[in-house]
């Protein structure tokens, strides 16, 4: 038979704990207690709500970036839309300037064409004027030496002179009206 | 008495056909010569175990836990999942976070302690459930029992504690003191007896299979018995996977045990 059941002796009923294994056992099993209650234990949770912690700020911190860039999207959006709309108006303004502006200049033009016009037409006039007068003398001049010559009769008073002269240029004149009146008709 | 015999706890010069009978196991495999005496106290094999096993819990968890990190490494990975798989496993379940937290390192200890324990029975050389002693299992029941007790009349107070263990229901009416009877032999006295020794039995018959079909495999080791010898082996070899099934499930088993009588104690009468 068996070495050991004959050292043994008697079997024990399994089912009665012996005592000393019931101490070690307790014993054993309150040091394993001790150190993962007190130590061990702990110590895991302070790091899992550690990294529960970080993710939960992490997840913030990204949260907080996203409404910051959204703000940002949006004030630039608003930015453009007022840099669109302050261009148009620039550009009204310029195209009311540039049509103001070339009417004034239209209208200026117009008005030194006209003086030049006008300026013109009192040379015309003046020189027409001076022309008359200088022809009228020497028309007169050459009318009296030609009838003095013819006439022989000295026409030196000037006075006249002068009504003999003007009554000369007088016909002449009703003449000249009258062919220019003719030419009119024609 | 050699070291040998100590160890393998049969014969080992024992053949099928060498006229000597099958040295088959029982109650005498349980029992272990001292390693050392002091005094009347003997310092045994199971013990041993014991002992080990507190170290190896704790210096696991000492090794994955004790210079934790918000990133983890693989040990406190590895640790992590245990520690998370009792906490929300089964404390969480039965007891609510907020009133289960505080029985955590206890349920947590418990499950490693226990599973240690059993899984000596497959670690070549120890090859010896301590949880097959009746000590040990009964030591850990009596610990959750005092604590269940306590828990019970510390909730209820003395008369409210009596009703709720014995179940107490006025609406039962007739039946009430024979129901009254049934629920205090039940949670009361057996209760405590069938947390401990669902433990030990299944760890018990556990070894005692092993055990066996390693015993025949040598045993049938001669002639003709070498073929029956394979078959016992790879019997063997079965039966310890089954068992490293079995003794984590064991553990799972008891500590959701006892998180289910100290809910019981902390819910209101039912």
């Amino acid at each position: 038979m068996n070495a050991l059941l004959a050292s043994e002796g008697e079997l024990e009923n399994p089912l009665l704990p012996p005592i000393p294994e019931l101490v070690i056992g307790l014993i054993a099993f309150a040091i394993v207690f001790f150190f993962l209650g007190k130590k061990l234990l702990p110590n895991i949770n302070k790091v899992l709500d550690e990294r529960r912690a970080a993710i939960q700020g992490g997840m913030e911190k990204a949260a907080a970036a996203q409404t910051e860039a959204q703000q940002v999207l949006e004030d630039y959006r608003a930015q453009l839309a007022d840099a669109r709309h302050e261009a148009a108006r620039l550009r009204q303004e310029a195209q009311e300037q540039g049509v103001a502006l070339i009417a004034e200049m239209r209208s200026e033009g117009q008005r030194q064409r006209e003086e030049i016009i006008a300026a013109g037409h009192a040379q015309i006039e003046a020189d027409r004027k001076a022309a008359a007068a200088t022809l009228r003398q020497d028309v007169g001049q050459l009318a009296i030496d030609l009838a003095g010559r013819i006439v022989g009769e000295s026409l030196a008073d000037s006075a006249r002179q002068s009504r003999t002269i003007d009554r000369f240029l007088d016909a002449l004149e009703d003449k000249s009206a009258d062919v220019t009146k003719a030419e009119a008709t024609r | 008495m050699s070291a040998d015999q100590t160890l393998l706890a049969f014969e080992t010069d024992c053949h099928i056909f060498d006229g000597c009978g099958f040295p088959a196991p029982g109650l005498h495999s349980f029992l272990f010569e001292p390693i050392f005496s002091i005094g009347g106290f003997d310092f045994n094999k199971p013990m041993l175990l014991a002992v080990l096993t507190t170290v190896i819990v704790i210096g696991f968890f000492w090794a994955a836990f004790g210079k934790a990190k918000v990133v983890p490494g693989k040990l406190q990975m590895v640790g992590e999942a245990g520690y998370d798989f009792v906490r929300r496993g089964i404390v969480y379940e039965a007891l609510g976070k907020k009133e289960g937290e505080k029985y955590v390192p206890f349920m947590v200890s418990l499950f490693f302690f226990v599973w240690i324990m059993n899984l000596w029975s497959i670690i070549p050389v120890a090859q010896f459930p301590v949880t097959s002693i009746i000590a040990f299992p009964a030591a850990l029941a009596l610990i959750v029992y005092v604590m269940w007790m306590y828990l019970t009349f510390k909730r209820h107070g003395f008369v409210g504690g009596l009703k709720n263990i014995t179940g107490y229901d006025k609406s039962l009416g007739g039946v009430l003191p024979l129901a009254v009877i049934l629920e205090f032999f039940s949670n009361v006295l057996v209760r405590p007896f069938t947390h401990a020794v669902r433990l030990f039995a299944n760890m018990f018959a556990g070894h005692l299979l092993i055990l066996m079909f390693t015993i025949a495999s040598w045993y049938l080791l001669n002639g003709i018995g070498i073929a029956y010898a394979g078959v016992s082996f790879v019997m063997t070899v079965i039966m310890t996977g089954f068992e490293l099934f079995i003794q984590a499930v064991q553990a799972y088993v008891f500590v959701l045990l006892a998180t289910n009588y100290i809910q019981g104690a902390l819910a209101e009468h039912h």
